[in-house]
């Protein structure tokens, strides 16, 4: 997985590629935890993520709950296959996705 | 049926999903399904690896069969660690706010949501957990 990050005066763009799985999520959730200060609203591009096991839900769920108190985060582009676990863990109804 | 051992690690993972995904793929299952099963396997793999033998380590057992008719996989893993039932964990509450979710708890319940079948048993010194899936998109 790499994750590539943009920051437009606050608004972070992150994209994801690859898979978002045990292994990988710890490096995921620092790149998300090192630009909260830096960033008000973060928007994560899913067109390259194919994959989510529960430890990448549990970073969703923690920059979700961080993200809220601030400008807000956002999913778009995301594959019908993810849309799927979203929906099997309530997740659709908590995320934002475009 | 093809069996795996292997020290229960969370790097070993991709080991494991390796030797998951061969025999899968011999059995021509659809790239969705496989997915889906690639997760369950992390999922019960890595809850292995985190508590079955805390605070040592030990090994954990991989058997895929695939049957023919209809297509479908079992996937069995025995560890010899300490007994327990993932199952009988409370399901989480999926309709509750961001903020009162708690963090956690999603693996299993995930597992049990997209299998056709999951059982555990204790038998012998072994946790035997078994998971069902058909090779067919419903």
């Amino acid at each position: 997985m790499t994750v590539n990050k943009e920051n437009n005066n606050g608004s972070l763009a992150v994209s994801i590629n690859g898979r978002i799985d045990t292994t990988t999520a710890p490096a995921l959730e620092e790149e998300l935890k090192s630009s909260f200060d830096s960033c008000s609203d973060i928007t994560l591009d899913f067109a390259n993520v194919d994959y989510i096991s529960s430890a990448g839900l549990r970073v969703l769920l923690s920059a979700q709950k961080t993200m809220a108190k601030k400008g807000g985060m956002k999913l778009k582009n995301v594959s019908s296959e993810i849309m799927e676990i979203f929906e099997v863990t309530g997740f659709s109804d908590i995320l934002t996705i475009e | 049926m093809k069996e795996f051992e292997i020290e229960a690690a969370t790097e070993n993972l991709s080991a494991v999903l390796a030797f998951v995904d061969e025999q899968l793929e011999a059995a021509d299952c659809p790239v969705k399904i496989q997915t889906q099963i690639d997760i369950a396997v992390e999922e019960i793999f890595v809850n292995i690896a985190h508590y079955a033998y805390k605070p040592g380590t030990g090994n954990a057992v991989v058997r895929v069969e695939t049957l023919p008719d209809p297509p479908s996989v079992d996937i069995t893993f025995i560890d010899n660690g300490i007994p327990y039932d993932p199952l009988a964990r409370d399901d989480p509450d999926i309709t509750l706010s961001a903020d009162k979710r708690p963090i956690g708890g999603l693996g299993i319940f995930m597992v049990k949501k997209t299998m056709d079948d999951v059982r555990y048993e204790y038998l012998d010194g072994h946790n035997i957990l078994t998971l069902k899936k058909g090779l067919v998109i419903k």
